[in-house]
This record gives structure tokens, sequence and C-alpha cells, in this order.
């Protein structure tokens, strides 16, 4: 069957009214896999065809009453699955197969989900192209000789050559929100505190999210509502109910105000051609009714250096656990960039260096809260790029990092401030992709979402799939 | 009273101690696992989290959050209103995720004293004539001062072996995760002594709130002096001439060693009189000791270097964030408060006056809770009306004193005998017509004694003396024995 | 403030964070954390006084589990020693560390 058109919301009506079988869908997944796999390496592994086959064939005994049934999922690798290798798209983790579920991965199977494989990714989560996965890098399916966005780089490749219907992320500075933007898919980093963390193999703890990526908006908003909720597990998820995302797509623009924060729009750097497919979209905005304001977030200059010193700082101290001795391999198998910040984050942690360096940052962290904050209090949402460039060619960036960091300028405030973000389709160049994001305030994943209905609804980017 | 010898140096120790307390809880600090791993297989009970497997995450247990600040009530600490759980960074095989949930700058307790009731330190020209006369005071009151009390996990467990010729190290982290209380003092100790008694009262404090076993040597308590020595007199600076006028010294010492493995108060007090004798030989040759850590070592008494060079360990300590941080309110605070109930000095003190027991009586009958309890409620029973008709004993006053008495010296075995059995016990005793044990033996050995020559007859084997005997202990018991009894008491004491 | 990284720098933090360097990566490591530290030090601009620093931007406070043992997240001795190089008799093997 084809697959190409099909998303989460019209296979569950395929499946309902019988126009398919979920044994159908699993299998134009696997033919997918089969055909694209080798060349754009989008999966680390795949779950066995019978196996799959036979999970596929138990969905189909039933009457897919279950909000995902029979649905076809990749997990970004550093998803815990029990019984399926999880590497984290790393080499210390390559014969690493988990005993338990992440929370989010047994609510997807809860809800009927098939989980097919998991996905390429960065390393650790340490990336935003895919390159600095410790296997073979994933491509992108619009242009192979660009990178996919990362660090879940995997998880959107999956999605736009057709393995899945949905794929699973992390966002700790973009890594949804960029791999969907450049394979012109929607892209969730949901509030910080709102989807459970436990069992998704940390990077930075207080800045991690767990989001997803998916076709259409109406796919992502359902996902969000399953995976979303407070998680007896996790500390840090909020208590605050889960709404259903889904009913409330539906709603007119009008009286909705947009902020544009000016730090974000003429920047150096910047592709002129992906500003004017930006001003497009914003005006298409406007002309559905909403009213279009200025905003300023100041610290937006220092965002970068203090995510650069907080995240590494974390992140040395969760890889401290993988010492070769309970599971994995020993540290020498560590790439050069977990190493480079590692080494960061110790020296930044660091007797004689915390005040200047971690604490310094922790507290810039509260001046660019209070700036969403406070601009959150003027306007409903944001709206900025998610990228100052077009999807660059593999090769391009990723011997200076400096410069890789960079590209996350619009992205790592909102992790910073612990704030929801979506990607959604705004156009192309050519054939490459270009993605906007709309920022909400903190649990605001139902506003963003429909912002981003709306706009899809008008404009269908989702339609334009890869040439493959 | 001899004045010390002037020329020799006359050296004080300086000791703060750290322990470590395991609480027993049911669950452990982060995670559900049982918390209890004493003897079971090795790693039966772990889970992600103690685990320390990748994705897992820590959420804190409350009731050992609560039974730490209860324990710091009962230490007179004060309770810090804001607190966190920080994260400690250092690799070792049994510390799973290369770093411990500990406390660093906001620990949940801080700023308490124990007292304690020390021997008087004797001013060296103390005189005979002065000690006689009773003017000198042999006992004093000493604070010790607590500096802070946090809450943390514990580690997994190493062991060596040797597997193929290879020497190893074998991990078990059933322990890894069970919540530690730590107790960290100012180095107010200036004699084994002290440490000893502290030590000690700490246990009995813990046990009293029936917060933990508190077991040296099932390690549900764990003590690490730290050690250091000064001069106890210097010469007063500000003395302008070369006299010898000295001043206490209240300088603290520079270094300090601090000294792990002990595993019974015995060991603390020898591991802390060798250290001292151990620095104090340094000392007098003029060296300086170095700051370290030491390992006692029972096997022969001796504390040795755990580490070549001790290197200031850099935990680079943050917040974690992992867990949220805790706020508490002063009516939180207050109602914990409550909960301490009374404290083993305090009940000692009540005893005295309300039983009008002696202070030893009532320092045993309080050493531990439980059986302070079973004497009130031996005490409550003989004052409650509320007795059972079917008695066949009358009922009658029993003081308190009494109860006090049978309990300590006759060993009462609080499992088997009930208060009220208790009660019925003394009672009968105290109406029996018959003489105890005791009394018989003594009975029936005065007449052996008053009787050489009958006693010797009856062991040559004639009958008739042991009933002459007889006869003599019956008139001596003045019936309250039985001939029965008396004559086979008779009979076993021959015989021996 | 902008800090070099000396060789001995990178050797002290490799040793605390329990990293190999290799030889021949010192410099490239050097440079690469210099220009890194170089980017972050534009935070010493900000006035910062009487800033509380964020360690946790959910707002959450006083988040607990009851004191109750979880039966069914508890592993097997099988299945906690399931992705370990070395075990013998139910423990973990490492070599042998001396105190």
């Amino acid at each position: 069957m084809e697959i190409k058109a099909l998303t989460i919301q019209s296979a569950l009506a395929g499946l309902r009214t019988k126009q398919f079988t979920a044994v159908d869908v699993v299998g134009a997944c696997l033919t997918n896999v089969k055909k694209f796999n080798e060349d754009y390496q989008a999966l680390l592994a795949v779950v066995d065809e019978d196996v799959l086959m036979a999970q596929a064939k138990d969905i189909d005994a039933t009457d897919y009453s279950l909000p995902l049934s029979g649905i076809p999922i990749v997990l970004k690798d550093l998803f815990t699955s029990d019984g399926i290798r999880t590497t984290a798209g790393s080499k210390v983790l390559e014969q690493y197969v988990p005993v338990f579920d992440a929370t989010v991965v047994a609510k997807l199977k809860a809800a009927g989900a098939i989980i097919i494989g998991k996905a390429n990714q960065d390393a650790w989560g340490h990336g935003s192209s895919g390159e600095n996965s410790d296997y073979t890098p994933t491509k992108n399916p619009y242009d192979p000789s660009r990178v996919p966005g990362g660090s879940s780089s995997g998880s959107a490749a999956a999605v736009a050559l057709g393995m899945c219907l949905a794929a699973t992320g992390t966002d700790t500075g973009s890594s949804v929100r960029l791999p969907a933007a450049f394979c012109n898919l929607v892209g969730l980093k949901p509030t910080y505190g709102r989807v459970s963390r436990y069992g998704i193999i940390a990077m930075a703890s207080s800045f991690d999210t767990i989001g997803h990526i998916t076709k259409t908006v109406y796919d992502n908003a359902l996902i969000c509502e399953i995976t979303a909720g407070k998680d007896a597990y996790d500390a840090t998820t909020s208590e605050i109910p889960v709404p259903q995302y889904t009913n409330k797509l539906d709603i007119k623009l009008q009286g909705v105000k947009i902020g544009l924060p000016k730090e974000y729009f003429g920047l150096h750097g910047m592709d002129p051609r992906v500003s004017d497919v930006t001003r497009t979209a914003i005006k298409k905005l406007e002309d559905l009714g909403a009213r279009i304001v200025d905003v300023s977030l100041p610290h937006t200059s220092v965002a970068m250096a203090c995510y650069y010193i907080l995240v590494p700082s974390e992140v040395s101290s969760n890889l401290a656990r993988f010492d070769g001795v309970r599971f994995g391999n020993g540290r020498e198998t560590f790439g050069m960039e977990a190493k480079r910040r590692m080494m960061i984050g110790t020296y930044a942690l660091s007797s004689g260096y915390y005040d200047a360096y971690y604490k310094t940052a922790a507290q810039i962290r509260t001046l660019i809260k209070k700036d969403f904050d406070d601009v959150f209090g003027a306007v409903d949402v944001l709206v900025a790029p998610s990228s100052p460039t077009l999807p660059f060619a593999i090769g391009q960036k990723s011997n200076d990092p400096v410069a890789m960091y960079l590209s996350d300028i619009f992205m790592c405030p909102v992790n910073i401030a612990g704030v929801p973000a979506v990607n959604v389709p705004c156009g192309f160049v050519g054939d490459l992709p270009v993605g906007m994001q709309i920022i909400g305030p903190q649990f605001g994943e139902e506003r963003i979402y429909q912002i981003a209905s709306i706009y899809e609804k008008e404009t269908q980017w989702y339609k334009k799939t890869p040439k493959i | 009273m001899v004045q010390e010898d002037p020329k020799n140096m006359n050296y004080e120790p300086i000791i703060g101690i750290e322990i470590h307390v395991e609480l027993g809880t049911l669950s452990k600090m982060f995670c559900g696992c049982p918390a209890d791993h004493f003897g079971k297989e090795p790693n039966t009970q772990t889970c992600p989290v103690c685990l320390g497997l990748p994705g897992a995450l820590p959420v804190p247990n409350k009731k050992a959050v609560e039974w730490t600040m209860l324990l710091g009530l009962a230490l007179g600490c004060t309770i810090n209103k804001e607190s966190k759980f920080d994260r400690k960074h250092y690799f070792y095989p049994d510390l799973p995720k290369g770093y411990q949930i500990s406390q660093y700058d906001a620990p949940l307790v801080r700023d308490g004293v124990l007292k304690l009731k020390v021997k008087s330190h004797l001013p060296a020209n103390t005189t005979h004539q002065a000690l006689q006369a009773g003017k000198l005071k042999v006992e004093e009151e000493k604070s010790i001062r607590i500096r802070r009390v946090h809450l943390e996990e514990d580690t997994g467990k190493l062991q060596h072996a040797v597997i193929d010729g290879k020497r190893v190290s074998l991990v078990d982290f059933n322990r890894s995760g069970v919540p530690l209380v730590e107790i960290v003092t100012e180095p107010d100790f200036r004699s084994t002594e002290e440490v000893d008694m502290f030590a000690k009262k700490l246990q009995q404090i813990v046990r009293y709130l029936g917060i933990s076993g508190a077991d040296m040597e099932k390690g549900s308590m764990r003590i690490e002096p730290s050690i250091s020595l000064r001069k106890s007199e210097i010469l007063n600076p500000k003395s302008e001439t070369n006299s010898k006028f000295k001043i206490q010294n209240s300088k603290l010492p520079d270094y300090r060693v601090e000294i792990k493995n002990i595993n019974s108060f015995k060991f603390a007090r020898n591991a802390i009189t060798y250290e001292i004798e151990r620095q104090t030989e340094m000392l007098e040759h003029g060296d300086t000791p170095t700051q370290q850590t030491r390992g006692y070592v029972e096997a022969k008494g001796v504390t040795v270097p755990q580490r070549e060079k001790e290197e200031a360990h850099d935990y680079r300590y943050f917040p974690e964030p992992d867990i949220p941080p805790m706020r508490f309110a002063q009516e939180q605070i207050a109602k914990s408060k409550e909960q301490i109930g009374e404290m083993p000095d305090e009940k000692k003190e009540r005893f005295i006056k309300e039983y009008g027991l002696s202070e030893y009586d009532a320092t045993i009958l309080t050493e531990d809770r439980l059986s302070a309890e079973y004497f009130e409620d031996a005490v409550k029973c003989q004052k409650s009306k509320a007795r059972p008709p079917a008695r066949q004993v009358k009922s009658q006053e029993v003081s308190s004193k009494t109860i006090a008495n049978w309990i300590i010296n006759k060993k009462v075995d609080r499992a088997s005998v009930t208060p009220t059995q208790l009660l019925d016990q003394i009672i009968i005793a105290a109406q029996s017509v018959f003489v105890s044990g005791d009394e018989l033996e003594s009975i029936v050995t005065q007449v052996l004694d008053g009787n050489p020559k009958a006693a010797r007859e009856y062991k040559n084997g004639k009958e008739p003396a042991l009933m002459f005997l007889v006869g003599q202990a019956m008139r001596l018991a003045k019936g309250k024995s039985t001939a029965e009894d008396l004559r086979k008491k008779i009979i076993e004491l021959i015989s021996k | 403030m902008s800090d070099t990284l000396t060789s001995s720098d990178l050797a002290h933090i490799a040793k605390l964070v329990n990293l190999s360097i290799d030889a021949d990566q010192y410099d490239l490591f050097s440079s690469q954390l210099t220009a890194i530290l170089d980017f972050v030090s534009r935070l010493q601009e900000v006035p910062t006084k009487n800033i509380a620093p964020t360690a946790q931007v959910t707002g959450l406070t006083n988040v607990y589990r009851d004191d109750v043992v979880d039966q069914p997240r508890i592993l097997t001795q099988k299945d906690a020693l399931a992705n370990a190089h070395e075990t013998h008799n139910g423990f973990f093997v490492v070599p042998a560390v001396f105190e």
C-alpha cells in the first residue's frame, strides 16, 4: 500500500473502516525500511519482521479502539526499549539491551502502537546535524548530500522515508525541531516537565524534553495526548492535567497576538532565502487574522554561552555512569564530541571555576526565563525561524564546533526557559524544506498546536514529500 | 596529683566525628527497592534507579526526609526551611551513577548540640588534700556541637576475590541507594571516652526514635573520627617578656587524619587511641602528621594510610536537577517536633522523680525505649483497678521500686512475660508461704554446716541420717518449705 | 575572562572526569576547548548580582514518593547482570580496587 500520503489520522480511519489492515500498514513501512535504510541510515535497529507481523495481526484481531492501534512508530535510539538494543547513537552502548521500557515507550505500546525500530542520532544527543553519530550518519531524504538535522536525525528521516508514521525524539537544544524543519515535518518540543523523562538516556537533565515527529499537526497532537502527564518515576513532571489537544485544534486566529522577537530576525549569517520564506509564512498568519507584534528577548545574545556551560556540565555528570561495569563498553569508547562536552562541563563545575561558569550561567538562565515570562504577558505565542540556514551539506560544519553551536541560536533559549515550541513546515527553497517555530508559554501546547494547525490547513506543505 | 614535667610537650587531641546511620525505612532513598539488604543474595534488590541504568531517575523517600528532620530536632538542631539535594561526583565501582546524591550547601539540618556528662579535667596542681576534701567537681557537662545532619544515598558493596588467579573486586548493589543520614560534629572532642560516650548516646537516641537499628556490627551505624593533636598550652603571644606565661591554645591544628573501617565501639576506641599515640610520637620527633585518610586494621590494632597521596577531592557539587527543591513550613517543623516523644535523658530524669528510682536503676530501665515502656506498663497495670476477677491472689500494692528491681535483677524475659503476668509473679512471690530457691539453699546449707557428722553419715549410705537432717531443716524453715523440697535440696547439696 | 587551557589543565580535567585523552589529541582539545571557553566568556559581561540561579524551571517543590516497596520494578539478579561484561556468582566483576 502507498504510505507516502498516510498519516496517523488517516491510518486509524482506514483501519477502523476496514479499508486496510495493520498488517498492510506495517508491511508498507517495512518495505520502505528495506528499500531506504541502507542508503539513508535512518535506523540503527529494526525489530524482527516476524515479531512485527505477529503484533500487527494481534491488533487486527481487535476493534482498533486503542488510540494508536497498529500505528508503526520508531523510537530515537536513546529511548530505553525493553529487549531492543539501545545505543543512544554511541559505540559505548553498542551491545546494550535494556531490561525495562521508558515510561513513554510503555505508554505508546499500551496505546496499541507497534515499535518498528530504533532511530539513528548524534551520539548522546550531542549535535544538530546527525553527523556526530558513532555509526554511519543519517542523510536527508530531500537531498542525501545534506544533513537531516539533529540530534533526532534518524527519527525525522524515518518519518520522511515512510518507515513509520511517527518517530519519537528528544529536544535539549533543538534536537526535535531542527530535524523536523530540515525534513518538512511537524516536531514538538514540549514544556519541560510535560512528558516523563524516565527511561530516556539523559543528556542534560534540566533541559531534556521528550518530543516526537510526525507528518501533520493532528498526528503530533494525538501522540502528545498519550505521552504527556505526571509520572511517579520522574519527579520533574507536572501535575497539570493533559488536555485533549486533538479536540481543540479548530479555532480562528482573530485576536491572537503573535510576537516576533527582534533578536531572532535580521541576524548576520541568516540565509536570506530562509528569511524570505519565513516572512511569507508570517504574512500568511497575519492574513489569517493574527496580529503581529515586535517583541524583544533582551538576553538572547548570551543564551548560547549560557547553554554551552549548563548543558555540558549536566552532560559530564550524566555520562559518569558509563564506566563499563554494569553495562556498555569502557569510557575510551566515547567519541570526540562527547569527550569535548564532558571536558568543558567538568571544567565549568570544578573547584575554582564553579562560580564564574556554572553559577553565573544558572543566574543568566533566570534572566532568560524571565524574558520569556515577560513576553508572554504581552503576546500569546512567538514565531521564529527554526534555522538560520537551509539543510547544509554533510561535512560543511562538522569541524568547527562553535559554528555548529551557532546554528541553534533560535532554539536553545526555548530550552533554557523550559517553554514549548513546535516546528511546522512553512515552505521550500527549491526542494529544500524550511520550517518555522511557534513558541508558547509554559504548558501552552494547546495554543501552539492550534496556530500550527490553522497554518497547516491553509498551506499543506506536508504534501510535498521527498522525491525518492 | 603531680604536676607534669614542663619540659614534656603536652598535646591534646582534637577530634571531630562523622557518623553515618542507615535509616530503617522499608524502601530505598530514591526508589522502591527494599532497604533491608543485610544477608541478601547479591544484586537481587536492585532496579534501574539504584543500579544506575541509563535513563533512570531518582524520586526521594518522604519518610527518610521526615526521619532526618526528627533526628535533627531530637539533637536540638535547626531545620533548614529550604533544602535540596546535590550531586557529589567521584568514580568508584560501587557508585553506579558516578555521583552520589547527597546534600552540600543546604542540608536538611544544621547547628545543634549534644550534652555529655564527662569526667572533669583536674587542674595540674590539684593537691591530694583538695581532692579528698571533695572540693572539686568530678563530673561536668560538656557540649558537643553538631555542625550538620544531612541525607544521602548509600553505595554498593565491594569485596575482594581471586578468580582464575586474577585479583578482582566483586560488586553488589543491594545496598546502593539505601537512605543514609550523615551527622557531622565540630572538632569538640578531647578524648576517646568522649567520642565513645557521644556515639553511644547518639545510637540510643536513634533507636529511641525508631528510625534505625544503628548497629555498628551490621554496618547500619558507622563512625569516622578525624583526629589531630595540638599543644595544649602555648606561650602567650601578648607577653612582652620571655616569661613562661602560657595560655590555653585555641587554634585548630592545620591538618587532620580521618580514620575509616571501624566496625564497633571497641574498634573506635582502639583506633583513636592508637592514632593519638602515633601522632604524638611524630610530633615529639618534630614531624607534622600529613593530612590523610587512614584505615583501621583490627588484626594489628593499627591505622594504615589508605592512599599514597591524599588529593583533595573535587566533588564538583551542583544542585540535583532531577529532584525539585524542598521547602518546609514552620507548622510542619512544629508538628515533627511533637512526634519526637520523650528522649532517654528526659525519661531517665522523670523515672527518678516520678518513681523514686535510683540513677542507676533509672539508667538501666531507660536504656532502650521498649524496656522503659514495659516498666511503665507494669506500673500502670498495678495502678489500674481493671484486674480480671478470676485471680487466685489478692490484689496487693506493689511498689514501682519492687517492679524495677524485679525487671533489672531477675532478668525478666519481656517477650514471654507480659506486664500483667509480671505483676502476678511479684505478688505471688510476696504472698508465698514458701521460701524462694535461694532461701531454701541457704537454709539447707546452714543445716549441713551445723551437722557435719550427720551429713557424712548420709553420704556413706545411712538413710536415718537424712531423716534427721530433714527434721533439722524443717525446724529452721519454720514451716515455709515442704519436707519433700528440703529433702531434695539436702540430697543435691550433699552429692556435690 | 578567557582561559587558555594548558596540557596540565587538560590532564587534570581528564582525570576528574575519568577520560583518557591521547597525547596526539591534546593540541586539538586544547584549542577547541579554549575556543569554547572564549565563546562563553561573554557571560561575564552580564550583571548578575542578586539574581538567584535557576536549577529547576518547573517551579515544583517537595516532590516525594511514599515509603513502600515497588515490587514490579525490582530486577531479577539475571536482569540486573544482563548487560555486564563480566559477572561471577551474582556479582559484577571489576579489576581489583585497592583501598
